[in-house]
């Protein structure tokens, strides 16, 4: 029984990991420029096919890993340059299709030139399982938790120790206020995406081992990515984490104690739940409207 | 007409309204002015419903309406206009007017889709009344126009006129020379007495103290959220109180 | 100036098009073709109700128009009920549903409102294919031919004339109901909620009844497209083809009945032309979407209206 729950334990946190990274990338983007980016899935996809792809051309795969995450912020830039910057001010409706737009576009063009095969990259450090607890755990998901841990202390010293972290909290907090001191928002806006979309490739390759990926794995990822973010509450960074991983944990006890076939449906449940009962969250703050 | 007996309203730690008691007589304008800050626009939300009292009772015609939603205000004769203009931008100038008889039409959505037709005569007059009511409020020339077209002191007076179209007891107008140049206050000022006289009690919370002193037969000076002084304008404007808040204790 | 599209006219010219239609149209591939926009439109008037005019948004609708499709096709083809029965209990349990949801959903705005709708259409379809034993799962399933007091419905011809006449009603209810009072406080809300407010607009009441409105019209159609096809998969209830309708309003045109038509028309075609180029019919969507929200973000009929009303002397 008890070997059961780590089981599933084990196997939650891992995924809540990548949920985790992708939530982060929403809040990073959501706190940057108040948009919602449904192409943040398709990052997550970039990274893992991105890899793939890379190391079956030949590179070694640490390579082929840094190449990879390059592309997809380089992808996360002209997402930013060609389809929000144009934008200007529109309404939310606009700005989300627009965002819809854009994670379709970058997926056609992956089913297009790489086609609709799954694919996996090899395991970072062997598939010997190891035992814990009477449960096993992949030498994957030490990797995914422990990179997910260091990822996440690096953005919190960049956040609170740096200038330029400072200069993108600025620039959340209030856009005219940080350029009246002079941070240059444009760039900043660039730098969040790219990072975002960074954030979003290292989670999909961390993964990639464990589940394949596909040209169409980034929708679902992309979603719940969303639902971790909102259930820790947007535009809070901690909520991102905990979101996530409370996300794939509740995931994983569903599949296993409840109903494996209905575990994706769990999180659109969640988010129901939560955008009906405490739609700031875990973390964040309620607003109110000044008429 | 309307009572307000120790109105608070705090949020997290600022008490934005405390305690302010006044009465409004049936057929008067009536105007609140204090400082930026003093919590004149938070004190007409409070009264139109769109913020809930901490404490205290507004009754109007005899019965507490504290903490009523704006819609059930509006059945009861109360409307309202805005500070940063809320017009539907996304509609005609007239259908925007229309709007305003909202609670006098037939509003079944069947009874629409199937154009019933003493629906369609009901819409016929209402649009008859609307028209009447723009060239009443002077956007006359604005008839054939969307809202997205016109200049903002038109809006701001189009907005009194879908205000009207309800044909409300008590009309609040949130700062209606804000924004006005003026010639355009004059206007205003026009306007506001051709409501007054019309039998429509009006209140306005306003900084533009010309307007104020020529129109109000009664004003309320508010000041971080306390009542400050009341009276007609020759007994506010000689409140030493008064003039203290506004020109600083020094003056 | 008067806009042609506005009024009664409007209508009229889309009954003379659809009466007059058949006349070109070759084969009976083109009459398939010409079905299925009308089928697309009139969802997609009903989805720009709730869209274009009352400001909200709905990433799942695909999943009313599923809830519909398999109502009927389980009813008829299971337990042997008449179709039209079949048809009206799907529309009533799909009302149902989305009276129960659309209370505590409406009161979301912006990305929220986005998110709920699309875990809702998502959880729908989740449903649709695990539940096999009813619906198939994700083979499909087989449905029968639709029938009217015991008279089927059999090929293009019959079809593209109930097509035509309930598109044409359904365009006609849409215009009424766009210059009434219900309708304007419809508008307003997307306007202002506030101001409709002040106005005495009851708006959760209202938003509700638009929304369980255009679930219902997309449930009716559903089932209309079921039999019409004569074979469902879970696809019919999945995000893609919530979006495909999604982008069908937002580039005919927000708040313009003929917009939707128009965009029904266009982007129903569209995969028609791309059919053999999978990958390259997501492109498109998504750049004709990205396009469209750009440079001409009222879509496209609005848009054309605007330029001929400025060109008129």
């Amino acid at each position: 029984m008890q070997s059961q729950f780590l089981q599933f334990l084990f196997s939650g946190v891992t995924v809540g990991a990548t949920y985790a990274l992708a939530a982060l990338g929403f809040t990073l983007i959501y706190n940057a420029s108040g948009v919602i980016n449904f192409a943040q899935g398709e990052f997550i996809m970039l990274g893992g096919m991105g890899a793939v792809f890379l190391a079956q051309a030949g590179l070694p795969l640490p390579l082929a890993i840094v190449l990879a995450i390059a592309l997809a912020a380089l992808a996360g830039v002209l997402v930013e340059k060609l389809a929000i910057e144009p934008a200007g001010n529109a309404e939310v409706v606009t700005l989300i299709i627009i965002t819809i737009g854009a994670s379709l576009t970058i997926r056609g063009l992956v089913q297009v030139f790489l086609g609709t095969g799954n694919h996996a990259l090899p395991a970072f450090s062997g598939e010997a399982p190891i035992a814990v607890l009477g449960a096993t755990l992949l030498p994957q998901s030490l990797w995914v938790l422990g990179v997910t841990g260091i990822v996440v202390a690096a953005l919190a010293w960049f956040f609170g120790r740096t200038r330029m972290g400072k200069a993108m909290l600025a620039t959340a907090h209030n856009k005219l206020a940080a350029q009246l001191v002079g941070v240059n928002v444009r760039f900043i806006l660039l730098l969040s995406f790219a990072l975002s979309a960074a954030l979003g490739a290292v989670g999909g390759i961390l993964v990639a081992p464990i589940n394949y990926t596909s040209y169409d794995a980034g929708i679902m990822l992309g979603l719940k990515g969303f639902v971790a973010a909102t259930l820790g509450g947007l535009g809070a960074g901690m909520g991102a984490v905990v979101g996530g991983l409370l996300l794939g944990v509740v995931e994983a006890m569903t599949a296993g104690y409840v109903s494996s076939a209905y575990k994706d449906a769990t999180p659109f449940v969640l988010i129901l739940l939560i955008l009906f009962f405490r739609p700031q969250g875990l973390f964040g703050k309620k607003g109110t409207d000044r008429v | 007409m309307l009572q307000v007996k120790g109105l608070s309203k705090t949020f997290g730690g600022v008490k934005a309204v405390q305690e302010v008691s006044f009465t409004i007589q049936a057929g008067t304008i009536h105007s609140v002015i204090g400082p930026n800050g003093a919590g004149k626009t938070t004190l007409l939300n409070l009264i139109t419903g769109v913020y809930a009292p901490t404490t205290g009772e507004i009754v109007f015609n005899g019965e507490n309406v504290a903490g009523k939603s704006p819609d059930e205000l509006a059945r009861r004769r109360m409307n309202r206009t805005f500070q940063n203009l809320q017009v539907c931008m996304n509609m005609s100038a007239i259908d925007n007017v229309m709007v305003g008889a909202h609670l006098r039409l037939n509003q079944g959505l069947l009874s629409a889709m199937f154009r019933r037709p003493s629906l369609r005569r009901a819409d016929a007059a209402c649009r008859e009344e609307a028209t009447q009511l723009m060239e009443f409020a002077g956007v006359g020339k604005y008839l054939k126009a969307h809202a997205s077209q016109m200049p903002y002191g038109a809006l701001k007076r189009m907005e009194i006129a879908r205000a009207l179209a309800a044909k409300p007891q008590l009309l609040l107008l949130d700062e209606p020379a804000a924004g006005l140049n003026h010639t355009e206050t004059g206007e205003i000022d026009v306007l506001i007495r051709k409501v007054a006289d019309s039998g429509v009690t009006v209140v306005l919370v306003e900084h533009d103290m010309k307007l104020v002193m020529n129109l109000s037969d009664h004003i309320l000076v508010l000041d971080y959220g306390k009542k400050l002084a009341e009276g007609t304008a020759a007994e506010v404007r000689a409140n030493p109180d008064v003039i203290a808040a506004y020109l600083g204790a020094s003056a | 100036m008067m806009n042609i599209f506005k009024s009664n006219c409007g209508v009229a010219v889309l009954a003379a098009a659809l009466a007059l239609l058949p006349l070109v149209l070759p084969n009976a591939f083109y009459y398939d073709v010409a079905i299925r926009i009308a089928i697309n439109a009139c969802v997609v008037i009903g989805l720009n109700l709730l869209m274009g005019y009352t400001g909200q948004i709905s990433l799942g609708h695909a999943g009313f128009f599923g809830l519909g499709a398999y109502a009927s096709a389980i009813l008829t083809s299971r337990f042997g009920w008449p179709p039209m029965v079949a048809l009206a209990a799907g529309a009533v349990a799909t009302g149902l549903l989305a009276f129960g949801v659309a209370r505590p959903i409406l009161k979301l705005k912006g990305h929220y409102l986005a998110m709920a709708t699309l875990g809702l259409g998502i959880i729908i379809s989740i449903v649709i294919i695990n539940e096999s034993a009813w619906t198939g799962g994700p083979d499909g399933m087989q449905v029968g031919p639709f029938g009217l007091f015991g008279f089927e419905l059999n090929g293009e011809h019959m079809w593209y004339w109930l097509m035509a006449a309930l598109l044409l009603l359904v365009t006609w209810f849409a215009l009424n109901l766009i210059d009434s009072p219900a309708g304007r406080a419809l508008q307003a809300i997307h306007g202002s909620e506030i101001a409709a407010r002040v106005a005495g607009v009851d708006v959760t009441a209202s938003k509700v009844r638009v929304f369980v409105l255009s679930a219902v019209l997309a449930s009716v159609l559903g089932s209309l497209s079921a039999h019409y096809v004569g074979f469902l998969s879970p696809g019919v209830s999945g995000f893609s083809h919530s979006i495909e309708f999604v982008t069908m309003v937002v580039v005919g045109g927000m708040a313009s009945v003929f917009g939707s038509i128009f965009g029904a028309v266009i982007l129903t075609m569209l995969p028609q032309l791309l059919s053999t180029f999978e990958g390259w019919e997501t492109v498109a969507f998504g750049v004709i979407l990205m396009l469209t929200m750009i440079f001409l973000p009222k879509g496209l009929v609005p848009t054309l209206r605007l330029k001929f009303s400025k060109a008129e002397p």
